[in-house]
Order: C-alpha cells, then structure tokens, then sequence
C-alpha cells in the first residue's frame, strides 16, 4: 500500500475515535450518521479551525469544552430557507390543513428545527389558516446555537425575496411582509410567531418519545443518517404521533427501506406526507 | 493509451459534466451496452429549480438502467445514477449512496467534486473518474483525491470538449490524468467493462 493510501486509512480511524470521544464525554452521537458527509464536515472544520489532524482536534475537545460548540456549528448546521419547497407547503395547506381543522387543540414538532426557516414557514402557514391559537409548535434542535439562532427569528434581508417568492408559491394568504421588519440588513421576524413555540433541545439519536404530536414535520435531516439510525428515528415519529397524526419528510426521503414502513400510509405521495396508521 | 501498468479492476465510473453536458453524455451512454456491469455515477450541473429531467432523456435512449439516485440506495452493477438537482450525491464505504443538502460547493449543488472525492475514499484504486466539458472548475479536487487514492483519472480532450475549462482546471489538478476524445473514451470504458 503507498503512504497515501496508509494516511487515508489512518484519518478515518482519527474520525472514528474523535467521534467516540464527543459522545462520551458530551453525549452528542454522530457514530451513527452517514459517514461520508460527516468527514466533508470534519475536512472542513479541521481545517477552519487550524488543526494539522483529527487527533489534535480529539485532544482539544476532550481537554477543552470551548471547542465543542466550535466543532457543533461544524456538524450540524443547515442552511435551509422559509417555505423550502413551495408545493410541500401547498399540500399541508389544501390537503392536511382540512384534516387538523377537526381538532380542537393541535401539536406540532419540528424536529431538527436549525436555524427555524421551516418553524417560521408553519407558523406563518397556520396563521393564515387560523389555526394558530389552538396550535403548540414544539421546535427541537440538538445544537444550542441553532436553538438561540430559531428563537431570534432574523435573517438576512438578502434572503427575504427567495422566501416571499417561495411563500407565494405555497398559497400565500398574506404577504411575507407583514411578518418581519427590515432593520440593518436583516429581517427580524414577528415575535408573536413564536408565542406559541416551544424550543427545547432534543436529540432523535438518543431522546425518548416527544408528545402526543399531530403533525411532525422532519425534511431534510433523515438523510444525515445511516439506516439503522433513519429506523431509530422513524419508531421515534411513530411512537411521536397521535392516530391518524401526519409526517412530512424531505422530498428526497422515503419509508420505503424502513422497518416502519408499515406504520404510516402515503398521504401526498409526491410531497412524502405520511399519515400514521392503527397499529 | 498505454496498457503496460497493471490497473485494477474497476468497480465504478464517477463522471463529472457542467456545460455541454447532455451533448456528450448522449454520445456516451446510449454506447453502453445492457450488460455493462459497471455502475456509473453521474454529477451534471443543473440549476436547483428545476425538476431533473436527465433521468426521463437518458432512460429512454439508454439500454442499461437509468436511475435518479435515492438515498441509502445500494450501488448496482450496469446502472447510471444521476445525482438528484439541488442534493449532493456521496458514496459511502459499504457502497451505498448518500444525499446532503450540505451549502453549495464551487457555487454548486450538486458538486462534482463532493461525488468524487467520496467515491474516492470508498473505492480506492477500483474508481475510474472523468471529467467532461464544463464552465468551471468543479471536479479539480475531485479527480486529484482520485489520484492520490490510486484510481485512473480522465479529462476530455480540450478540443474535444464544447468547454475546455473544467477538464484544464482538472488536469491542472492532477496531471496524471488521461486526456481522452469522447471516440476514445467509449471503446476504453468497454474495455474498463472486460477487465
């Protein structure tokens, strides 16, 4: 074997160990998440950060608990956008909305909330709908920095007309700007949006089942996973809902390989809602 | 071309195409023939809101199988996967397939270079990549870190190619790499297929 094929070698036991070491000492699991993604990130933080290899890194972060959020950003932020896929939102509004109607007190959980674009986007969403003040929005992330990011609602006003662009793709029964207010580059976002949201750190990797949930809305975070860990957390949805509670994945996720596929029945097929089935 | 070295066998094709793409893909896939037992993975650059059609073009002129690539999806021997539009395409080291919605890389997602260095990593010498025509630089990086894994880097000839950047951008990057017509390219991948 020559020595680039050796060092390769090595770097991916450095990723391995560096890995068992965020979670014993600070309970934060990436083992199980897709591998290949996870090293881009590694790649990119190592050398953001200015370490010369993995077991440098493992040696801070063991010694020193600053480096943790450091290496966090790293692992586990998203950059999304409001209304990420117009036509997801226009099938929760025309076909899921109907259903919800008929309870007098809703659920909701964005699981893997980052940054709070999707939060924001169904909270809007449900506003217009006026579904909003019988609506609990649970908004879980396992980032603390996304968690604080989600619950200041700002982002950057270059963003903004991607988002009303997407927002009236969904249906819109409102402008996007009656929600922010533009101050210094940014768009801060209406604090009444959040009243009824709960933000709370939770991981589906190593956290127990939520609520009583009545639609779960998880795009875009399943695929950072490895298939036993997408079970893992599928059982955790299932067990998550109420009967007949709704699931909305990213467009590019399925059940189809997963051991609870049984479980749920397609609802939207082509916008992957699923809705829970009687066991 | 030289026979001389003693290559491995290859397990896979990760091919990289940006501007000028579907031109030369539909000069090489269509010549693959339905038992070609090479899987083929296939980033091409296309813009994240739209839907993308190059599954439906090539599956209906292609006689091997012509997929858009799912996630966690087992690579299969004679299939061309596409990487889906706006979503990352990885390989990981049992051989499965992997999307992100990682940011862009070189402005790009899709990226070339995210297939090729993670196909790298898992197939090691066993990996053939190529470098079409294409605007950009994306794919540099990639086809290096193929290289440096052992495995046999293309790029297509610059006058061959509707856009000559990205394969000079990939044999700046690894120089090693072979410069091929798309007439020389077709007959070495069946060649690739009797190994």
């Amino acid at each position: 074997m020559d020595a680039a094929l050796v060092s390769e070698h090595v770097e991916d036991i450095e990723i391995q160990l560096l890995l068992e070491a965020l979670y014993q000492r600070y309970h934060y699991d990436f083992r199980h998440y897709a591998r290949a993604s996870i090293k881009r990130r590694l790649l990119q933080a190592r050398s953001q950060l200015g370490f010369t290899s993995f077991s440098a890194m493992q040696d801070h972060l063991l010694h020193d608990p600053a480096t943790l959020p450091r290496l966090l950003n790293y692992l586990t932020v998203q950059v999304s956008e409001m209304f990420r896929d117009p036509s997801y939102f226009r099938a929760l509004r025309e076909k899921v909305i109907p259903h919800l109607r008929t309870y007098p007190s809703l659920k909701v959980w964005v699981a893997g909330c980052s940054h709070g674009e999707e939060l924001y986007s169904l909270s809007i969403l449900f506003r217009e709908e006026g579904l909003d003040q019988r609506t609990l929005f649970y908004a879980t992330d396992i980032n603390p920095d996304a968690l604080r990011a989600a619950e200041a609602g700002v982002y950057p006003l270059d963003q903004i007309r991607k988002f009303t662009e997407n927002h009236q793709k969904s249906g819109a029964r409102s402008s996007l700007s009656d929600y922010y207010t533009a101050d210094y580059g940014r768009a801060v976002f209406d604090k009444s949006l959040r009243s009824q949201v709960v933000f709370s750190d939770h991981s589906l990797v190593t956290d127990a089942v939520f609520a009583e949930m009545h639609l779960i809305s998880c795009r875009n975070v399943l695929i950072y996973f490895d298939r036993a860990l997408q079970d893992r957390a599928l059982g955790l949805f299932r067990d998550s809902l109420a009967r007949k509670g709704f699931l909305g994945l990213g467009s590019k996720e399925s059940l189809r390989f997963s051991a609870h596929a049984s479980a749920f029945a397609d609802f939207v097929r082509e916008e992957k809602i699923y809705q829970r089935q009687d066991a | 071309m030289s026979a001389v070295a003693i290559e491995a066998p290859i397990e896979a094709i990760a091919i990289g195409a940006s501007a000028g793409a579907v031109q030369a893909l539909l000069r090489i896939l269509p010549a693959l023939p339905a038992d070609f037992p090479i899987p083929v993975l296939i980033v091409v650059h296309v813009p994240p809101d739209r839907g993308n059609a190059l599954v439906a073009l090539f599956a209906a002129k292609c006689r091997v199988a012509v997929r858009e690539a799912e996630d966690k999806e087992p690579i299969l021997p004679g299939t061309v996967y596409f990487a889906p539009s706006d979503y990352h395409l990885l390989v990981e080291a049992d051989r499965t397939l992997s999307l992100s919605m990682d940011e862009p890389v070189n402005h790009s997602r899709p990226a070339i270079d995210v297939l090729l260095e993670s196909a790298a990593d898992a197939y090691g010498p066993a990996l053939a990549g190529v470098i079409l025509t294409g605007a950009n630089h994306d794919g540099a990086a990639g086809l290096k870190a193929i290289c440096a894994a052992g495995g046999t880097a293309i790029v297509q000839d610059f006058a061959d190619a509707q856009v000559a950047t990205m394969p000079e951008a990939a044999l700046a990057a690894c120089p090693s790499a072979r410069m091929m017509t798309l007439d020389d390219l077709i007959p070495y991948l069946l060649t690739l297929a009797a190994t």
